[in-house]
């Protein structure tokens, strides 16, 4: 059984509310790096950019941050592909840095990211944005901003199909 | 993405397993450039270069890349042992093995002891071949690939339509034959330049075009890859002298200046300059010797992570299962 939890114009209206309360909450771009985590979490934060740049009239920087070699299940799962890591020039140390992931469930991917970003440099501020809480936390870590809150039995499984993976923004939950 | 369980030659590969190993060698290397330079994949894993024959680069490459992976290494330098071969690797295997190896990188001058060591189940991890005999050195390929397809090519992308020359002593060379059959797999056009008597007799069944004298076709190519010759495995001659050598197949200042403009030169290493090459074409602006060295370290780190850190018994789908 698959039921639709956000259409695409939800999603749009997700992320512009997201884009408002990082805004809000940091008061303004300017020390602002976004860094989505591969692969969706980087077309999001692309979108956040695309719309944090438009209210502001002014670039907000982005990159991606790939945590496959942090991961703690590598060995529980089959070899796996690196996803790129790119960290713009000006680099990450003193900065307000926002993660950007779809979903948001055990907490061990966005461990994951802090350690990654932890080798990188010393942000002032590591935040989180999620479109997705599913909830059913391994590990004490919160998001800073969420799309939608979606309880979940931890047997469904909820998937974000975004463009251009997908032919349609959508948010369903399966199973 | 097929990995194999052990590299033993580039004969293990496929061609997108062989992309697989070279994509995420280039994102080690972007890693690497952001800073990113310590990562925590295999810590608590033990790493053990076993080397039975000489090697400077290979020994110290693998080294770095499994501790910029945070694994252990352990150096067994087993040159000098008097035991029969056979008997010697097998009684250093289990001795590894109870020492808890994860994974064994094994030079050898046996060709096929790498082999024999990933067969004979000694060693529960792992093997991978860092040279054996005349017969492979997959990560020199690999490297080699890397470095090329940095120049030519792109992520994603083999090395189609590449024309290489691998030039003077094939026939003990275990690089010209990793290089031979995985350069062809990605989609190069090999061309080997030797005096006859440098040349294995099985050339006949290999993707390879031959020529004997390297002032005809040096303009054709896009990578000349001098090799060293290696008067250790020679025990005749197999031409008159080094200085003759040098004079019909030596890259130098001339042959360079007749290469295409955007051709460059890869040499594995050790270099003897003034015979396969003199010093103003190793040093010359096309030279990418260095580079091969820098990215020797990230298509190793690639090897030692696609190799150790995921489990290869579960399903090949059981990634698509998962969720975040």
């Amino acid at each position: 059984m698959t039921r639709i939890v956000l259409s695409r114009e939800d999603i749009s209206r997700a992320i512009r509310r997201i884009s408002h309360e990082i805004l809000e909450r940091n008061k303004g771009a300017e020390n602002l790096l976004l860094l989505g985590i591969p692969t969706r979490g980087v077309t999001l934060a692309q979108r956040l950019q695309r719309d944090i740049s438009e209210i502001e009239g002014r670039p907000v920087e982005m990159g991606s941050i790939d945590i496959t070699l942090h991961r703690d299940d590598l060995r529980l799962r089959p070899p796996r592909p690196l996803s790129p890591t790119q960290i713009p020039v000006s680099g990450v140390e003193g900065r307000d840095v926002v993660l950007v992931d779809d979903v948001f469930f055990s907490g061990r991917t966005i461990r994951a990211a802090l350690d990654a970003l932890g080798e990188i440099g010393r942000p002032a501020t590591v935040q989180l944005a999620v479109l997705v809480d599913r909830g059913h936390r391994e590990l004490p870590i919160r998001a800073d901003y969420v799309g939608k809150n979606i309880p979940t039995a931890r047997s469904e499984s909820v998937r974000v199909r975004l463009m251009p993976f997908e032919e349609i923004d959508e948010v369903v939950i399966e199973g | 993405m097929k990995i194999p369980r052990h590299l033993l030659s580039v004969d293990d590969l496929t061609r997108d397993s062989a992309i697989a190993i070279l994509d995420t060698a280039a994102q080690l290397s972007q890693l690497s450039e952001g800073k990113m330079k310590k990562l925590p994949t295999l810590r608590g894993r033990a790493v053990v270069n076993l080397f039975y024959e000489d090697s400077t680069r290979t020994r110290i490459s693998f080294e770095t890349a499994a501790k910029r992976l945070s694994a252990d290494v352990i150096n067994f330098n087993a040159k000098g042992s008097s035991v029969s071969k056979g008997e010697s690797l097998k009684d250093t295997a289990l001795t590894l093995q109870a020492m808890g190896a994860d994974a064994v990188i094994i030079r050898h001058p046996s060709s096929g002891a790498p082999q024999r060591l990933a067969d004979s189940g000694w060693i529960k991890g792992p093997v991978i071949n860092a040279g054996d005999g005349t017969r492979q050195h997959p990560t020199q390929a690999l490297l080699d690939a890397f470095t090329m397809r940095n120049r030519f090519g792109e992520l994603g992308g083999g090395l189609d339509g590449l024309r290489l020359a691998i030039v003077g002593d094939i026939l003990h060379s275990r690089v010209a034959r990793s290089n031979i059959f995985l350069a062809s797999m990605l989609g190069a056009k090999v061309t080997l330049i030797a005096p006859p008597t440098l040349l294995p007799v099985e050339i006949g069944e290999w993707p390879v075009e031959v020529s004997y004298r390297i002032d005809e076709r040096i303009e054709e190519f896009d990578v000349v890859m001098p090799l060293r010759i290696q008067r250790e495995r020679m025990n005749q001659g197999f031409f008159p002298t080094e200085r003759e050598f040098s004079r019909h197949f030596g890259l130098n200042i001339d042959r360079v200046a007749k290469m295409k403009p955007e051709a460059v030169i890869l040499h594995p290493g050790p270099m003897n300059r003034g015979v396969e090459i003199d010093a103003s074409s190793a040093d010359s602006a096309r030279s990418l010797i260095v580079d091969q060295v820098a990215n020797g370290v990230f298509v190793r780190m690639a090897v030692l992570y696609l190799l150790m850190a995921g489990s290869h018994e579960l399903p090949e789908n059981a990634l698509d299962q998962e969720r975040a």
